[in-house]
């Protein structure tokens, strides 16, 4: 089962400060979605808020039409895994799984089980005695095996080390695709995950940046370099993201797909096109410069 | 193989399938991975591995069988050949002389190259 997700005008204030920031965004159920945002964006406040484990102070959220708080009928098809990992650290790891079991309705321990044993989780040791990457990877199996229709990982795999986080993404598409449903995966480390996500949402200081399909974005980026009033002059009237100079050479970067006309325009001027990656559009989407 | 975060992936999977079709790694009526596989096999999203084999179905390259899976058209090799023949000349050779008038090659040295290429037998297709 999908579940869509619908959030307008959403606010948080903690005292002073607005974490989320009139946010409004639509997913559609059934997709794997990239949370993208420096620290302190608003991601683990968003993902709280969607998950019911704090409740906005303004807007609206509607999780397969329903507001997700103080909601068991929604709230049990959510699962957050948080970075912390919301585990007794006193608790044997297979405790853990069973809970989680008695927990989840929709709950596969057979996967728990095998998952557990790929990322080499010693059932009869303590969550406290575990290594950093166990604790994440714990997270992890906590997530795939709640087979929650909307799943959602807090850079809950940030921990691990780069042959267990292959491990996850593997297995995050192998489970995906025998039982599609929605998943959020947060980060600010784009390169190595982006090519798993469907969409990507960009957010900064509790506001949107960007909603897109990550296909879309890898196409809206462009450098042009070239001599200095050549670039200026191109560049007019274009959302110049970033600009560098060196000597008589300008490289601006420009958010936007430019039409046929505009690149034979710029071909002819001598200037130079090239790509920009996800990774470097993110941050000049969510720099000081990009954003005012 | 991985792909280039900086130009849409289902693109970069469309042009490689076109390539191992025209390099022969993918023979006529010949079955491709399906989209599922592929996405495991790369990491990547299946939606966007789906995106990519879609345009090749909507160019004709690919054609699927119902139930079975997509397979390469039989004429695709000789469609994609035929395309890139056209375009030789003006991406492969109209650079190449650009360059060679830049740096002070003069075109009869670039001739004489290519015979002594041809001779050496550079022509030899490369699947032999």
């Amino acid at each position: 089962m999908t579940l869509g997700i619908e959030v307008s005008e959403l606010r948080l204030r903690f005292g002073e400060v607005n974490a989320l920031d009139g946010l409004s965004f639509r997913l559609d159920g059934g997709k794997i979605y990239g949370l993208l945002g420096r620290n302190g964006s608003g991601k683990t406040t968003l993902l709280s808020v969607l998950a019911a484990f704090r409740r906005q102070t303004g807007g609206q959220v509607r999780i397969a039409g329903a507001e997700p708080f103080e909601n068991a009928a929604v709230m049990r098809q959510i699962c957050l895994i948080r970075e912390s990992g919301d585990v007794y650290e006193s608790d044997y790891v297979r405790t853990v799984l069973r809970t989680a079991g008695e927990l989840r309705s929709t709950w596969d321990s057979e996967y728990a089980q095998r998952l557990a044993e790929r990322f080499n989780l010693p059932p009869r040791k303590t969550v406290q005695s575990l290594s950093r990457g166990q604790k994440s990877a714990l997270g992890i199996v906590l997530g795939l095996a709640s087979r929650a229709p909307v799943t959602m990982f807090d850079e809950s795999y940030l921990g691990m080390d780069a042959p267990s986080r292959y491990a996850f993404y593997d297995e995050l598409l192998a489970d995906y695709t025998a039982h599609p449903r929605t998943f959020i995966l947060s980060t600010h480390l784009i390169e190595e995950v982006a090519s798993l996500f469907e969409e990507v949402v960009i957010i900064d200081r509790g506001r949107l940046v960007a909603h897109e399909e990550a296909d879309v974005l890898r196409a809206r980026g462009v450098s042009v370099t070239g001599p200095v009033d050549v670039v200026d002059t191109f560049a007019a009237g274009l959302t110049v993201l970033g600009e560098q100079r060196l000597g008589g050479t300008k490289a601006v970067t420009v958010y936007g797909t430019l039409e046929p006309e505009q690149v034979r325009a710029a071909k002819m001027a001598g200037l130079e096109l090239g790509p920009v990656s996800l990774q470097d559009l993110f941050v000049h989407l969510t720099s000081e410069a990009g954003n005012r | 193989m991985s792909f280039d975060e900086r130009s849409p992936i289902y693109h970069q999977i469309a042009e490689k399938i076109k390539r191992d079709i025209l390099n022969g790694d993918l023979g006529a009526d010949e079955q491709v991975m399906s989209t599922n596989q592929y996405a495991a096999f790369y990491r990547i999203n299946p939606a966007t591995a789906a995106k990519g084999f879609h345009q090749l179905l909507d160019e004709g390259y690919l054609y699927k069988r119902r139930g079975i899976g997509m397979f390469v058209s039989p004429d695709a090799r000789e469609r994609l050949r035929a395309q890139r023949r056209e375009r030789f000349f003006s991406d492969v050779v109209g650079p190449m002389v650009a360059e060679a008038r830049a740096v002070g090659i003069p075109l009869d040295e670039i001739i004489q190259h290519l015979e002594i290429k041809n001779k050496d037998g550079g022509s030899r297709d490369p699947r032999d």
